[in-house]
């Protein structure tokens, strides 16, 4: 098939044009097969909604367009993107380098609690160091907890998708425990942290809204990962080792030393992601700080077909199911499980389309 | 009784897409003998007893067995009607029992959870008349690789068949298993079944059969008895097609010793020897071929060769720098080069580029890369360039190499060897599944190397392609140099008697 179209192609288009011409429809597969699966999903979703008996196509318009009532709530939006977006970009690299973590949750949680234990002390430092302080320490308790499941891998060929999950459990009962424990503010009611010093939050772009400068950050590490992964000569090597090990072998690099970086990296952006959490958001650590926000990545990261740019849109996609989902809850009787639903149809379509979109880019 | 046949094939044909892996093959096995397939890796031995143990289904042609023409869905039918088979890959559970693989899918889970101490005790009384030591509630993955081959064969059995067929089964035994593996097969012989043994191993194929069949491009070019032929005869059989090609020997005598290997031991992934002290030298402007029948240690000793696989012994020297057991990385800096025998698997990354493909080994070297960036502008142009000179085929730079055929990948793979300029490369099948034209052009480039001065080591199963260009050839068996010929065609008796292992001078035969 693909052999024929190619042969008339050749016969009609100059060199050019036929370039242009490829170049055009690889974006538009990548393009549209993604809002084509939130589209169906949608739609499988108003269906759904309307055998219990609701009207299916308003609430799913809520959904997607109930959020953006104003500024304030593309914000809370933005807000709710920036960690989708930081997981999911990281989880980009991973998966090209074919090491499915699943441990963003954990990951996310292990940068929480090191970004509230630098929160928390060093007192009389100023807002410049600071800041970047609690970011660099989430980064790095992020990327050692990532890589205990990479050392684990390269070591004894443990699986990842194990080793990764197991530590999500880990990490999550470790903050329950610290919250209730040695790190509990003794005044509170309810199980926390003590408050993060001011000088070490999260600065915020507008004084009167939450959303702070994790966004800007987020987009920034995107870019520069989709940079690193495309124009790299390391970023290269990772990808060579994501799709072929013995020809990366056989090239002379480093197995090991790509499947540690992978997974670094990784870890790195969703610990960050939880230092933003806590300094930009809660200003505290809590024990359920995330509401599945390292779950949720990994569908941000197959939605934007592992590409850490498309990562920005369909973070953002993204939370504003998640931010429409609320709205929903507050304006209508739809019990939260049936939005759980639709979710989870979103996620299952855009894991179909992405097969769907591979098949299509071979073809073309 | 050839008029009735055991089983007779007629005539059957298989493609699979372009490739045509059974040309219209017919065949005859006679009741109660033992009769061996014997053909290079590719000649279609495997999937011709696929089709007849209903694996795969023949697109033409007929299978006749006791009489009757058969057409097989499934290895279940074939079973049905007393035909099974032992695949060179184990189909076992790993965590299940001897027992449990063995009633897996026969029927009610039920019935047989009841019968499970008779099937034990069948199991026990089979291993027993076999002596397979074979233990009903052993764990499959606790046995070693020659205990679950006896599990398989076992398994076969206690299903019932009265045709057994074993794919290449001596592969991964040790010499005591092969023994106790052929001891076997005469038993079951004497016990009514006939057994197709299919091998590329002369030497066994010699010691147990009673007739042999040589397959060549997915057909049977010989039927012939045992005591009518010999190894070296069967050798000549299996590879011994016309030359065509005359290409210019070297102007000049060879310079300087470039690739020194002295007494070069190591060990095939499945722990068993596969290079067994091989020694040799590789001069500049030289082009040194070894031959051999595959599975005698080459694809070991050039992956020992270029750090893919650990040396347990001996030293390699490159233009006078220790290289043994070196990573590939620092091989691949020490100006050496390396045409694998696997394309896909070590050669080329099909979903990436023809440019990305070209800059596998420099991606971080000038001046492809500066600064940690790729420069794609260079990448292209050189890219571009290799495209140009080697005449690949295909629609720009940018294109996935796994889109383009195999020779144009395989010219893609040897452009880039080449470029990267080394004193030395060493090539594993250079032709294998490539067309003519390109088979051509790539042993031309060869000698081009070879003329400015680079020593070359040419593994290959093909001696079309070892006359064509070698200047010396040395003969690989049994992991060990067994000699050296010139490549001079009318010594191919004698060639083909070193494949088959044998050293001594034979009397002169036909």
């Amino acid at each position: 098939m693909a052999q024929v179209n190619q042969g008339v192609r050749e016969t009609v288009y100059p060199q050019a044009a036929q370039t242009f011409y490829r170049t055009l429809s690889q974006i538009a597969i990548s393009a549209v097969t993604p809002i084509a699966a939130v589209l169906v999903a949608l739609a499988f979703g108003a269906a759904l909604l309307w055998l219990n008996g609701f009207n299916g196509s308003d609430i799913v318009t809520v959904m997607i367009f109930g959020s953006f009532q104003d500024m304030r709530s593309v914000g809370e939006i933005l807000l709710k993107a920036t960690p989708l977006i930081l997981i999911g970009a990281g989880l980009c690299v991973a998966f090209r380098c074919s090491i499915w973590n699943i441990g963003a949750e954990g990951q996310l949680y292990a940068g929480a609690i090191a970004a509230t234990l630098v929160g928390t002390s060093f007192t009389g430092l100023s807002v410049w160091v600071h800041v970047p302080l609690v970011m660099l320490a989430g980064a790095l308790a992020g990327a050692a907890w990532a890589g205990i499941a990479g050392y684990l891998k390269v070591r004894f060929q443990a699986s990842e998708i194990v080793t990764t999950i197991m530590l999500n459990y880990i990490a999550l009962i470790l903050t329950s425990y610290l919250v209730t424990g040695p790190m509990r503010d003794a005044s509170a009611a309810y199980p926390q942290s003590a408050r993060l010093i001011r000088e070490a939050w999260t600065p915020r772009i507008v004084s009167d809204m939450r959303l702070h400068i994790g966004i800007l950050v987020a987009i920034v590490l995107a870019v520069a990962l989709y940079i690193f992964l495309q124009r790299s000569s390391r970023g290269f090597a990772l990808r060579v080792v994501g799709l072929n090990p013995h020809a990366a072998r056989y090239a002379g690099m480093q197995v090991a030393r790509n499947v540690m970086l992978a997974m670094c990296i990784s870890g790195a952006m969703a610990g960050l992601a939880g230092a933003f959490e806590v300094a930009g958001v809660t200003h505290r650590l809590y024990q359920n700080i995330s509401p599945g926000y390292g779950f949720e990545g990994i569908a941000v990261a197959l939605l934007a077909g592992n590409n850490p740019l498309a990562a920005i849109v369909s973070g953002g996609l993204f939370a504003t199911l998640r931010s429409g989902s609320e709205v929903l809850q507050i304006t209508s009787q739809v019990p939260q499980v049936l939005v759980l639903v639709i979710q989870g149809i979103v996620i299952l379509s855009v894991v179909a389309f992405a097969k769907l979109r591979d098949i299509l880019r071979i073809v073309a | 009784m050839s008029q009735k046949p055991f089983l007779r094939i007629d005539n059957i044909r298989k493609r699979f897409g372009p490739i045509v892996a059974s040309d219209g093959v017919s065949l005859e096995i006679e009741e109660g003998e033992i009769h061996s397939l014997l053909g290079e890796n590719g000649a279609g031995k495997s999937v011709l007893m696929s089709m007849i143990c209903g694996m795969v289904r023949p697109d033409e042609g007929e299978i006749v067995f006791k009489g009757q023409s058969e057409r097989f869905n499934s290895p279940r039918e074939a079973i049905r009607q007393r035909i099974g088979m032992v695949h060179q890959h184990f189909m076992l559970v790993p965590n299940l029992t001897v027992a449990e693989n063995y009633v897996l899918g026969q029927g009610s889970a039920l019935r047989i959870i009841n019968d499970m101490d008779k099937v034990h005790a069948r199991i026990r009384e089979l291993s027993d008349r076999y002596a397979l030591d074979v233990r009903p509630g052993a764990i499959i993955e606790d046995l070693s690789v020659g205990e679950q081959q006896r599990v398989e064969i076992l398994k076969v059995l206690f299903h019932g068949i009265d045709l057994l067929i074993l794919d290449e089964p001596t592969a991964v035994l040790t010499p005591q298993e092969t023994d106790r593996l052929l001891a076997l097969m005469g038993d079951l012989v004497k016990d009514g079944k006939t057994v197709v043994f299919i091998s590329h191993k002369l030497d066994e194929v010699m010691r147990v059969s009673n007739r042999i069949s040589v397959m060549r491009d997915g057909r049977v070019v010989h039927t012939v008895n045992v005591g009518e032929t010999n190894a070296r005869a069967l050798a000549h059989m299996m590879v011994g097609r016309d030359v065509r090609m005359e290409l210019p020997r070297s102007p000049e005598p060879p310079g300087r010793v470039v690739l020194s290997v002295e007494n070069l031991t190591c060990r095939a992934e499945t722990g068993l020897p596969a290079v067994r002290g091989v020694s040799l030298n590789v001069r500049s402007g030289e082009i040194v071929g070894i031959a051999g029948v595959s599975g005698n240690g080459q694809t070991e000793l050039s992956l020992a060769l270029s750090g893919l696989l650990p040396v347990d012994g001996g030293r390699v020297m490159l233009s006078g720098k220790d290289i043994t057991g070196l990573d590939p990385a620092r091989i691949n800096a020490s100006s050496f080069s390396h045409i694998p025998e696997d394309r896909h698997k070590h050669g080329i990354v099909a979903s990436l580029s023809l440019s990305e493909n070209t800059i596998l080994q420099r991606y971080d070297q000038k001046p492809f890369a500066s600064r940690g960036m790729l420069n794609r502008r260079v990448i292209g142009e050189h890219t571009r360039d290799l495209i140009k000179r080697f005449r690949v085929k295909s629609r720009d730079e940018d294109q996935a190499i796994g889109s383009l055929s195999g020779g144009n990948q395989q010219k893609l793979v040897v452009a880039r060897e080449l470029a990267r300029n080394p004193d030395f490369i060493l090539v594993n099948q250079l032709a294998r599944g490539i067309d003519i034209g390109a088979m051509e052009f790539v042993m031309e480039e060869m000698l081009k190397q070879r003329d400015n001065g680079r020593a070359i080591l040419l593994i290959s199963t093909e001696l079309e392609e070892l006359f064509a260009i070698c200047d010396r050839i040395l003969v690989m068996f049994h992991g060990e140099i067994l000699g050296e010929l010139p490549p001079d065609r009318t010594r191919l008796d004698e060639l083909g008697l070193l494949m088959a292992g044998q050293t001594e001078q034979p009397a002169l035969v036909g």
